[in-house]
């Protein structure tokens, strides 16, 4: 009798013990892939990196050359995408914190944005191109800078909306109590009192959109050479990238590694930069 | 009206003060219809990508109609499109994508929540959001120089000669090991989606009541038996949502894939052979697309995608809602 049960015991404890291997194995798994991503990227992105990289243009097949216009491109499409995207970003997510409550449009416009959030976003390029690159006849910044607006809006509604909620009621009523008009409240006080978290919520987003491929494929295209006109054609780094790696010269590819080092890195110095301001009280 | 209020000595009379409310009330309303407009948006925005989608594929959904699923032909040439091989990669990624993604994400959301110590967990927990931080074009670049040369040459000639002689489960494996494939394709997306699934299965566990797991302590129950008696069961609800959700990304993500599938359009059951997703089709043909009913069958294809990965998500956020409703029944 004694010993069945000592041998229960002794099977629980080993069961114990493999399960929770399992997933202490598991967690190595995850941080193994990370480890070895990062670590190819470096490896073949730090020796292609050069001054070239940043005051070159791309170059013509094979030949030897730098990323400017593609880095400039990025930045102008990010840029002006999260220009256009965060203020109707905050001003849905304050109408669904302020205004919207539990009623039925509210629910239903909450529910619609979290879908949004994780459509694939090369429908979203899919879309932009037939509702703007088609009507104008040609691939232009603008259709890439729409694009990227469409995926860093909702984004900013989600956080907005969240953080604003967390800001406690008494606040409100404190300054409705001293005769301060709703829109007063919410533009004074209840954002100023998230700020931060929106501000996480708009550094996430614009993470997101940084690495974002597939929508400036349909939509912003490429350019080999300089161009600051966004009705035209942009070089941006993600669409150059993809092009380079898929080549077969040498040298593209190493300027796709060194890209590939410049859009990790800043995007990971972002979401890391955008988690140590949410921390702050 | 000026004349009835000095404003300079902050004597205003009730008229004054009146007109002062009347306008501070109408940037009220005004700013509640700004806000309301843009929050319109949201739905606007999904609506009109439904419409747009539908009449640029107009022209396909009219010439081949339900075939268009049937069919595996994709000729541009001869102008006959059909869906079935891109449809069928994309099913098999996710297929392989989740069948791998979802224990390791288990297994790490339990990590986090049960087994590391206190101090590791935000630190570690950080680390595996980056990898969901990671743009896709990065995973892709990898998984094609890195990861596919690596299964080449390690993995695929020992599933071959282990698996390769089973009966009709064999077929999985023939085939040449050329690194890119389905499988690959498969398994990069399972890297990418763990970080999504994980992330929801923790914040699932977080919300378990400590009394329930320190009553089956206080019975005696192992770690594991609390894990998978009570934490599992309490929150499989919240499991399913966050699988949906990691189910959606892998059905829509496209650049990694468009990488290491091989874009090929032949139908074929190995999992090393090259084939190719909804996605990557999309990414490789369309800005290369000639003729309206080749540009509407690629059409069609993104709004198959889309159909498909909204009632994915739709079901995963009623679940994740759910959860929520419960979540505050316990509080």
């Amino acid at each position: 009798m004694r010993t069945s049960s000592q041998k229960m015991f002794q099977k629980r404890k080993i069961k114990n013990w493999i399960g929770l291997g399992v997933s202490c194995g598991a967690m190595a798994v995850g941080l193994f892939f990370l480890g070895a991503i990062l670590w190819t990227l470096m490896a073949n992105g730090i020796p292609a990196l050069s001054t070239a990289v940043f005051t070159q243009m791309t170059p013509p097949p094979g030949g030897q050359g730098g990323l400017l216009n593609a880095l400039f491109g990025s930045f102008a499409v990010v840029g002006f995408a999260t220009l256009l995207g965060t203020p109707i970003g905050i001003s849905a997510g304050v109408f669904l914190a302020e205004y919207g409550g539990q009623s039925h449009l509210a629910s239903i416009i909450r529910f619609i944005n979290g879908i949004l959030l994780s459509v694939p976003t090369v429908i979203i390029g899919f879309f932009v191109y037939t509702v703007i690159v088609v009507p104008s006849r040609h691939f232009s910044g603008w259709a890439g800078i729409i694009a990227l607006s469409l995926i860093i809006a909702p984004v900013v509604v989600n956080t907005t909306e969240n953080m604003l909620q967390l800001v406690p009621n008494s606040l409100r009523e404190a300054a409705a109590a001293l005769g301060a008009p709703k829109w007063k409240i919410s533009t004074s006080v209840t954002i100023e009192a998230a700020r931060s978290g929106i501000l996480t919520g708009v550094l996430l987003g614009i993470a997101r959109i940084s690495g974002e491929t597939a929508p400036l494929l349909f939509t912003a295209l490429n350019n080999q050479f300089w161009s600051s006109d966004l009705s035209r054609p942009m070089a941006n780094l993600p669409v150059v990238i993809f092009q380079f790696a898929m080549s077969p010269y040498a040298d593209w590819q190493s300027l796709a590694w060194a890209g590939a080092l410049i859009i990790t890195g800043s995007v990971l110095l972002l979401n890391i930069v955008a988690r140590l301001l949410m921390r702050r009280p | 009206m000026r004349s009835y209020g000095v404003r300079g000595s902050k004597i205003f009379t009730e008229r004054f003060l009146a007109q002062r409310i009347q306008k501070l009330r109408w940037i009220d309303v005004l700013f509640k219809s700004v806000t309301l407009f843009f929050a319109l948006l949201v739905p606007g925005t999904l609506i009109a990508i439904v419409y747009a989608l539908y009449i640029g594929a107009l022209p396909a959904i009219q010439k081949f109609g339900w075939n268009f699923l049937r069919s595996s032909s994709w000729d541009p040439v001869a102008s006959q499109f059909g869906a079935l091989v891109p449809i069928y990669g994309t099913i098999v990624t996710s297929a392989i994508a989740l069948a791998v993604a979802v224990p390791i994400s288990f297994g790490i959301a339990l990590f986090l929540t049960e087994i590391s110590p206190l101090f590791l967990r935000t630190p570690l927990g950080t680390a595996i959001e980056l990898l969901a931080g990671i743009p896709s074009i990065i995973y892709g670049m990898w998984g094609l120089f890195v990861f596919a040369p690596f299964l080449a040459k390690n993995f695929q000639p020992w599933m071959h000669a282990q698996l390769g002689e089973l009966p009709l489960l064999g077929n999985l494996f023939q085939g040449p090991p050329m690194g890119i494939g389905m499988l690959t394709a498969g398994l990069i997306l399972a890297i990418m989606i763990i970080p999504f699934i994980s992330s929801v299965m923790r914040d699932t566990f977080l919300i378990i009541p400590v009394m329930l797991k320190e009553s089956a302590y206080g019975l005696g129950a192992t770690q594991w038996e609390v894990i998978w008696r009570v934490v599992l069961p309490f929150s499989k609800q919240g499991v399913a949502g966050g699988i949906m959700l990691g189910l959606a990304r892998a059905l829509g993500e496209t650049m990694a894939v468009t990488f290491v599938i091989g874009n090929a359009h032949d139908l074929s059951v190995s999992l090393f052979s090259p084939g190719s997703t909804i996605s990557s089709t999309l990414a490789n043909e369309f800005t290369e697309a000639v003729g309206d009913l080749y540009t509407a069958s690629l059409i069609e294809l993104g709004l198959i995608l889309f159909l498909i990965t909204f009632i994915i998500l739709a079901l995963a956020k009623l679940l994740l809602l759910r959860l929520k409703k419960r979540e505050g029944a316990f509080q």
